[in-house]
């Protein structure tokens, strides 16, 4: 990993243009260069991006994760109701690699059925817990080898989107319980699923009962405040902040709306689109996720998270390095 | 042709002014995860704000509350006609991390009222037994599930054979048609396989007029009923006044039938069979309790109840149950205030007549 590449910080998207250096001594260098140099490098290499979908049944992971990629992921058109919800919770991950103008995202998601469903639902969190650990503790062995991979395959999860059912009242103890722990291993971004039961007033009135849920119990969703770097990023984040958590409509069936053609939910009374801000905020999620903040949630995966995790890994005993120096050749 | 003529046949009408006399009892139970739009339905059904004092608790209040069962009453009066409706409602069924056994307060309830009513039915007293068993519980199942859920299952295996069940779906707004039906059909499918008995319509009988069998037969189709509640006057996109709930989208109408199924739950619940089902709770669930109930005392495992008893054979006339003389004196209470109540509202009458004729006799002495 080359630490001395830092993340582009999402505000600032400057024009590339590549610019001859002038003959000149007191003269721009060329440095912005490198900029361009970068994109290049990433043109080739690719992206990665792993992203986990955790919640009850029914609430649209699925589909919303087609929306978002607006490809089938997953291959169920309409999540069937002959799928039976398991016993137990199980995860289950699938890789598809997205191209787009020349560049190609690896894009790994996992998903969570039998999240919640159960009668009995303690613990349920620490599967989820235990795999994304286990892709840190991958990631540390591969880290740790003597001869290490030129590029090290990235399963870590890089966000966690929490689908919250849109009850209209406020977090259910095992929202709480679940984003408690999971805040502090992994970016979780909640998310109100199935939106299009709530009117305007009653997203905005369950909106801040969240956000005072998530404030009184100290669950610090992505962004953090914390790690914002500067006052740009304050201002931005902060704009976000007061938007989380979105609610968002998933759906992959398109409708002829005013002769556009849309993705969305066709009822008896109306037609939901899902990219219509006024109708949900599908497409401030989408914004979020991809377009503006990918980047930003590697990186901290990778700075922090990662990090955390391997402090407490190593200070568990030099155990785990002496196995791994054994191991490699 | 006189003498053919007994004149029975206006036996409905003395039943109809009896009843009319008497006033309806009616025990509803609501049940159901929170967040499905209970309180808001029942509201829309019965055209009144039950939930008033309401407090929807937070998310840290939640954490540690039980189950609790609440009661609340209304009384009223349409055409005449006085129905005394109490709703029992279960808050905090399906909150917690952990559900196991969160229905064992709600079956202990339902169990106290028919016993309640056992003892009333033994007792030496019979005239004016209170009837506050629950004839009719609306299980809500949540429109984001794939069917019925383990907690779902769990809870109407505990009560089915307690108490008239009617699944609902709630919040059914959220669904596309296609999915309703298939929602619909898996939950009926699932009834079917854990052999989950719900409260059956009664069949038509064959000289009802067609229109009515044809409703009836609707009805029966749309089970569970997929329902909207709401409690708010919104305009429907154009100039037209409906109770709906109003998005960005559209409008959905809570009375329109394309729309959800609220008005046959209405229909059925409040106009055609309200009757039949206290007449099921009685004949049916109530017996088959009683029978269980009597039976398990003449056993020899029974062995607490017997030591108070004196029986040593089953028998229907005499009282196995163990009667505490505090019971008698509470239903003494009961009966004395219910006499009270009655008379104070003669009372109260009287005296508005006679301010009445007090009024009308000032008016006609300064004309």
């Amino acid at each position: 990993m080359d630490t001395l590449r830092q993340s582009p910080s999402p505000c600032s998207s400057r024009p590339s243009s590549p610019r001859t250096p002038p003959f000149e001594m007191f003269g721009p260098v060329g440095i912005e260069a490198v900029l361009d140099q970068l994109k290049i490098k990433a043109m080739k290499t690719g992206f990665e991006f792993n992203i986990m979908v955790v919640g009850q049944s029914g609430l649209g992971k699925s589909t919303m994760v087609n929306t978002l990629f607006k490809s089938k992921v997953w291959k169920s058109a309409m999540p069937s109701l002959e799928v039976p919800t398991p016993q137990t919770l199980e995860l289950h991950s699938v890789s598809h690699v997205i191209e787009e103008k020349g560049l190609k995202l690896k894009l790994t998601v996992t998903d969570t059925p039998g999240f919640g469903d159960q009668i009995n639902n303690d613990k349920c969190w620490d599967p989820v817990l235990g795999y994304i650990n286990q892709q840190y503790e991958q990631y540390l062995q591969e880290e740790l080898l003597i001869t290490r991979q030129r590029h090290i395959p990235d399963t870590r999860v890089h966000c966690c989107v929490y689908f919250v059912p849109p009850t209209g009242h406020c977090l259910r103890p095992l929202d709480i319980e679940f984003l408690r722990r999971l805040c502090r291993t992994v970016n979780v971004v909640p998310v109100i699923a199935r939106a299009d039961s709530l009117t305007i007033e009653e997203r905005e009135a369950f909106r801040s009962r969240i956000q005072q849920n998530l404030k009184t119990h100290c669950i610090e969703v992505y962004p953090q405040k914390c790690f914002d770097e500067d006052i740009n990023d304050s201002i931005l984040n902060g704009k976000i902040r007061e938007q989380i958590p979105f609610a968002v409509v998933g759906a992959d069936q398109e409708h002829l709306v005013n002769g556009r053609c849309v993705l969305g939910r066709k009822t008896k009374w109306g037609i939901i689109e899902v990219e219509n801000i006024a109708h949900c905020e599908f497409l401030l999620l989408r914004d979020l996720l991809i377009r503006s903040h990918l980047q930003d949630l590697k990186d901290i995966t990778h700075n922090v998270h990662y990090e955390n995790y391997r402090v407490i890994r190593l200070n568990e005993g030099s155990g785990a390095v002496a196995q791994v120096v054994e191991r490699s050749p | 042709m006189d003498k053919e003529y007994v004149g029975f046949a206006a036996l409905p009408n003395q039943l109809h002014r009896k009843s009319v006399k008497k006033g309806f009892d009616f025990t509803l139970m609501v049940a159901g995860e929170s967040g499905l739009g209970k309180s808001t339905l029942i509201n829309s059904l019965f055209l009144t704000n039950l939930y008033e004092d309401r407090q929807v608790p937070d998310a840290n209040a939640r954490l540690t509350r039980t189950l609790t069962i609440e009661r609340r009453g209304v009384e009223m009066e349409e055409g005449g006609i006085k129905v005394k409706l109490t709703l029992v409602d279960t808050p905090g069924f399906g909150d917690s991390v952990d559900c196991s056994d969160c229905w064992l307060p709600v079956v202990r309830f339902i169990e106290e009222q028919f016993e309640q009513y056992l003892r009333d039915e033994s007792g030496l007293n019979r005239k004016n037994i209170q009837d506050s068993r629950v004839h009719c519980c609306l299980y809500f199942i949540s429109p984001f599930g794939r069917g019925l859920r383990p907690l779902d299952v769990a809870f109407l295996r505990a009560v089915h054979e307690k108490v008239n069940i009617i699944p609902v779906i709630g919040k059914a707004d959220a669904l596309m048609p296609k999915e309703t039906q298939a929602l619909k059909q898996k939950i009926r499918d699932q009834l079917k396989e854990e052999e989950i008995n719900i409260y059956q319509f009664p069949e038509c009988d064959s000289d009802e007029d067609e229109d009515f069998k044809r409703q009836n037969e609707e009805m029966k189709e749309s089970i569970p009923f997929a329902v909207v509640g709401s409690c708010e006057v919104v305009k429907d996109g154009g100039t037209r006044l409906v109770r709906g709930r109003r998005y960005s989208w559209g409008t959905v109408e809570v009375e329109n039938p394309h729309h959800c199924d609220f008005l046959n739950l209405r229909r059925m619940l409040v106009q055609t069979h309200l009757q039949d089902l206290k007449e099921v709770t009685h004949d049916l669930l109530y017996e088959g309790y009683r029978a269980r109930c009597l039976q398990s005392l003449a056993r020899p495992g029974a062995r607490d109840r017997a030591s108070r008893s004196k029986l040593s054979r089953q028998s229907a006339t005499e009282i196995p149950l163990p009667m505490l003389p505090l019971a008698e004196t509470e239903k003494l209470i009961r009966e004395k205030d219910e006499e009270l109540r009655r008379m104070q509202e003669m009372l109260e009458k009287m005296q508005a007549q006679m301010q009445q004729s007090q009024a009308q006799g000032e008016q006609s002495d300064s004309l």
